[in-house]
């Protein structure tokens, strides 16, 4: 395969270009192992800055939109159009006095924010941001990439239970265990979710996965990419999930404690899962970096970002919000039904495309894809008709009121 | 239109059963002992009697030598409306059975009389202070409350 | 193995909280989950309404009445000024009563979207509807500051009719605004009613059956909502509520999704009841003479109206001099919490706020 750059900066580039000049300084015996650590160092410095930059337009893009849906502006006072809003909130947090509570557990308290924000910057790691066709990721390409993925959000639930666990608040620790509940009901539809992309890409590594994209997968299995939205914007604790930060309910849940430079980060963590997930989603069914010649791939996958960033930020300002008991009922049972099915749907089309021969080296052939495109959507559409109208409808359906018999307003005198 | 059924028509209704009750009554409204309102309350509330089912208020004044509460009660299914009144014997010490185990609208608001006019209500489940905080010294509604 | 003992716990929801709705607090007993007791404590806004009016003019009392449900001024004010032209038959004059009945009906739309906003605020949607429900009452605050120039606290009628005359330009917002608001009302309805997130929050949750309704004293659209049709403005008709038609909406079960839609309803009655007054008004005085310190006869009265929140109701007695010797308040919010505790207990903590929401109670009327 050809390595071609993904950018203009990339870790082979960055380890020759400190070999060479290790070896310029004449160290290259005693500190040759060490370019492809200085390497790593410099790109991952880069791409924390840049996620971290990211963010913080984020925040002011979030609340411009949000402003505008709500038939108001957003912040507009700091720079033109409020652009330097989230630089006056962090100038705002650094500057608050960093309170740790008398009873609180310390070293837990004290690192929950970086537990929480170290995997959401972790997964930037393996994502394939580079021109189609690139065996490059951001900073490697590890063969295991979406598995890496899966495991390393796993680590949020610890984090978001020491955040409410070293507070030791009522609030805080209520908050904390439902979230830790949620989020690991919906690691396994996330699983389901990526497992359907799995049987027609057959590697982990995502670049694979964006090369067996000859047809994007979001056509090709609609379902799966209804089950891992949803269930990413439950990891995230997003509306319509975010019973466990439900400001109008228990003050702020777990972060109730957290003060100053503390609470910047875990505003950060949580800022920054929405860019990162539409990443991730980006790669598994948009295509990655697929897209026409006259824009470099790059670009592409900024836009395919957008569009799903978007989409978050709209149904965050739109929807209210579930109950606990009925995340929970979502995720064990339609999600996981939903999940389920689609993987056994996509399985028995493999195994068909197989039996007819419609394979090339190991994957599918457009066209069958194409034809896979067809039947899925129209089995998903079906689908959904029969769960808004069977399963829901019955549910919801309200009789006529008639008065009760306990109260006569015509009798009496006249 | 609701109709106002007069304190004379409500003594003539319960006479057969607690006509010793009864202290007095006028075109307004009938005057019941302290003692005996829970029964007299109890026959009106009944179902298959007069159907008095609503509570709308109870309201209590201070005149100076006694206290008097009101009861403002409605019946919905005939769509009338009655009034019983209750003097207390003196200005010391006053007491009155609670009502609240018949209309559980009472409950609020005998805890929101004694607050603030210091009538005891017996029977109550939780007569605490409502309005004002636990520790106020007083009843502010009371005539003589020197604020 | 011993099994593990759990023990509930006693959780404050202060009375600083994003969403109780005023200074008003909870102490709730949650077993895991599930609520098994709740207390309300309550008073932080007592202000000594009914003593303060002991030693002021009955026309200064109308600015007391204003304060107490603040959202719904004009509700309150005519409760009280009926109870006064009753205690010292004072007639009022017919284009006084229309313009009464127009603003009380424009308030009891402009409490009912106050409410409904901030049910689906607490339900989570982010403010998003609560802003496109408090632009709607922008426009009725826009009509009242024509009618008597302030927004909230309105001090609009007087014992005899109302202050002033309702000016030109009043009449001509006025059918705009009725003619855009069922559209709205649609918009609203199509966004909200059957967004299933909301069914499935609100449908079932917070029971209140009929029976224990009308013990509890409970009054307004919650009454309604548990499928007991009791309206005083057809009960007991007063001003000119006898010469329009509307009906009264009830809902099946008295879950907090038939409160929501009994007070949508009641909204869509509002402006039919506006728009027949409209046809109905004639010109004419609006205010008859009073003098300026009213002293009623002695002797002593009761009346209520049907306000946004119940029945609010004034009971006052008179000893012949220029202030009451006794004010006594009937408020609404006040008694529509009595059945508080058993609609809450066996439900979740996410179900807590939005039954009180769904109660919408004013504190200013609760702690008067």
């Amino acid at each position: 395969m050809t390595s071609t750059p993904a950018f203009f900066v990339s870790f082979d580039s960055l380890k020759i270009l400190f070999t060479n000049l290790i070896e310029l300084f004449g160290l290259g015996e005693s500190l040759g192992w060490s370019a492809g650590l200085l390497a790593g160092i410099s790109i991952s410095f880069l791409i924390i800055n840049v996620m971290v930059m990211s963010t913080a337009f984020y925040t002011w893009f979030e609340r411009r939109m949000i402003g505008r849906f709500q038939v108001r502006r957003g912040p507009n006072r700091n720079g033109p159009f409020g652009i330097l809003q989230p630089f006056a909130d962090v100038l705002k947090l650094i500057m608050k006095e960093d309170t740790i509570p008398d009873a609180a557990d310390k070293p837990v308290f004290t690192l929950a924010p970086i537990a929480l924000l170290a995997p959401t910057l972790m997964i930037m790691i393996v994502i394939p941001f580079g021109t189609y066709a690139s065996d490059q990721a951001f900073l490697s390409n590890l063969n295991i990439g979406i598995l890496f993925i899966v495991g390393v959000t796993s680590v949020n639930s610890i984090a978001i239970f020491m955040a409410g666990w070293g507070s030791r608040n009522k609030y805080a620790i209520l908050g904390s265990m439902r979230g830790a509940a949620m989020l690991i009901s919906y690691e396994i539809p996330m699983a389901l979710g990526i497992t359907s992309v799995l049987l027609l890409s057959g590697s982990l590594a995502m670049t694979e996965i964006v090369r067996s994209q000859s047809v994007w997968f979001i056509l090709v299995m609609p379902m799966g990419f209804f089950v891992f939205m949803a269930a990413s914007t439950a990891e995230m604790s997003r509306t319509p999930f975010d019973q466990i930060e439900a400001e109008s309910e228990l003050g702020s849940g777990y972060n109730t404690e957290y003060s100053g430079i503390k609470f910047a980060v875990l505003f950060l963590a949580e800022f920054m899962a929405p860019i990162v997930t539409a990443a991730v989603v980006t790669t598994l069914f948009l295509g990655g970096s697929q897209g026409f010649d006259f824009l470099p791939g790059g670009i592409w996958f900024a836009i395919k970002m957008f569009v799903l960033i978007f989409l978050l930020l709209w149904v965050r300002s739109t929807w209210p919000r579930l109950r606990i008991d009925q995340i929970m009922g979502f995720a064990w049972k339609t999600l996981f039904g939903l999940g389920l099915f689609n993987i056994f749907l996509v399985a028995v089309e493999f195994m068909v495309a197989v039996k007819l021969g419609h394979t090339s080296d190991g994957s599918l052939t457009t066209g069958y894809m194409l034809t896979m495109a067809g039947v899925n959507w129209i089995v998903t559409i079906i689908a959904f008709i029969i769960l808004a109208n069977f399963v829901g409808k019955k549910k919801y359906h309200r009789p006529e009121p008639t008065p009760s018999p306990l109260a006569n307003m015509g009798a009496g005198g006249d | 239109m609701t109709k106002i059924i007069t304190g004379e028509e409500i003594s003539k209704s319960i006479e057969s059963t607690l006509a010793n009750a009864v202290v007095a009554s006028d075109e307004t409204a009938m005057w019941v002992s302290p003692e005996t309102i829970h029964e007299v309350c109890k026959t009106l509330k009944d179902p298959n009697g007069l159907d008095y089912s609503f509570l709308t208020a109870i309201s209590a004044v201070d005149y100076i030598e006694y206290f008097e509460i009101i009861y403002h009660l409605t019946s919905l299914r005939n769509n009338c409306s009655c009034i019983i009144k209750v003097k207390t014997s003196g200005r010391e010490n006053p007491e009155v059975q609670s009502v609240s185990d018949i209309w559980q609208a009472a409950d609020l608001q005998e805890r929101e009389i004694w607050d603030l006019m210091g009538i005891k209500f017996e029977g109550h489940p939780n007569l605490k202070r409502i309005l004002l905080w636990e520790g106020f010294d007083g009843h502010p509604l009371r005539k003589d409350f020197i604020g | 193995m011993a099994t593990i003992r759990t023990e509930p716990v006693t959780i404050n929801l202060g009375p600083q909280h994003p969403s109780t709705h005023g200074v008003f607090r909870l102490r709730v007993t949650f077993d895991g989950e599930e609520i098994v007791d709740v207390e309300p404590v309550f008073g932080y806004l007592h202000r000594g309404t009914e003593k303060l009016a002991e030693s002021r003019n009955y026309v200064q009392i109308v600015t007391l009445t204003d304060r107490m449900d603040y959202v719904a001024s004009m509700s309150n004010n005519l409760a009280y000024v009926r109870t006064v032209e009753k205690l010292s038959d004072i007639e009022v004059p017919e284009r006084a009563q229309y313009i009464r009945v127009i603003s009380v009906e424009l308030q009891r739309i402009a409490s009912h979207l106050m409410a409904t906003g901030f049910l689906l605020n607490d339900l989570g949607a982010l403010a998003t509807p609560l802003v496109y429900c408090f632009r709607e009452r922008e426009r009725i605050l826009d009509l009242f500051e024509m009618l008597c120039g302030a927004r909230i606290t309105l001090s609009y009628m007087r014992p005899g009719g109302v202050f002033q005359d309702a000016p030109e330009e009043f009449w001509s917002s006025l059918n705009t605004l009725i003619s855009d608001f069922p559209n709205y009302l649609d918009e609203l309805e199509s966004l909200i009613t059957t967004n299933e997130i909301v069914l499935a929050r609100t449908i079932g949750v917070g029971l209140l059956s009929d029976a224990q309704a009308i013990d509890s004293g409970v009054t307004g659209p919650i009454l309604r909502a548990s499928s007991v049709k009791w309206d005083l403005r057809k009960a007991n008709p007063y001003e000119i509520y006898d010469r329009v038609n509307f009906d009264i909406p009830i809902g099946s079960s008295g879950d907090t999704y038939d409160r929501y839609y009994v007070r949508l309803q009641e909204m869509r009655e509002s402006i039919k009841i506006i728009s027949q007054c409209i046809e109905q008004i004639e010109p004419g005085p609006v205010r008859t003479e009073t003098p300026f310190f009213i002293r009623p006869p002695i002797g002593e009265t009761y009346s209520s109206v049907e306000g946004p929140k119940g029945e609010l109701g004034f009971y006052m007695v008179s000893d012949g001099g220029i202030s009451p010797y006794r004010c006594k308040v009937r408020a609404p919010s006040f008694i529509n919490l009595t059945p508080l505790r058993d609609m809450l207990t066996g439900w979740k903590m996410g179900d807590l706020i939005i039954i009180l929401g769904s109660l919408d109670i004013v504190l200013g009327e609760v702690d008067r």
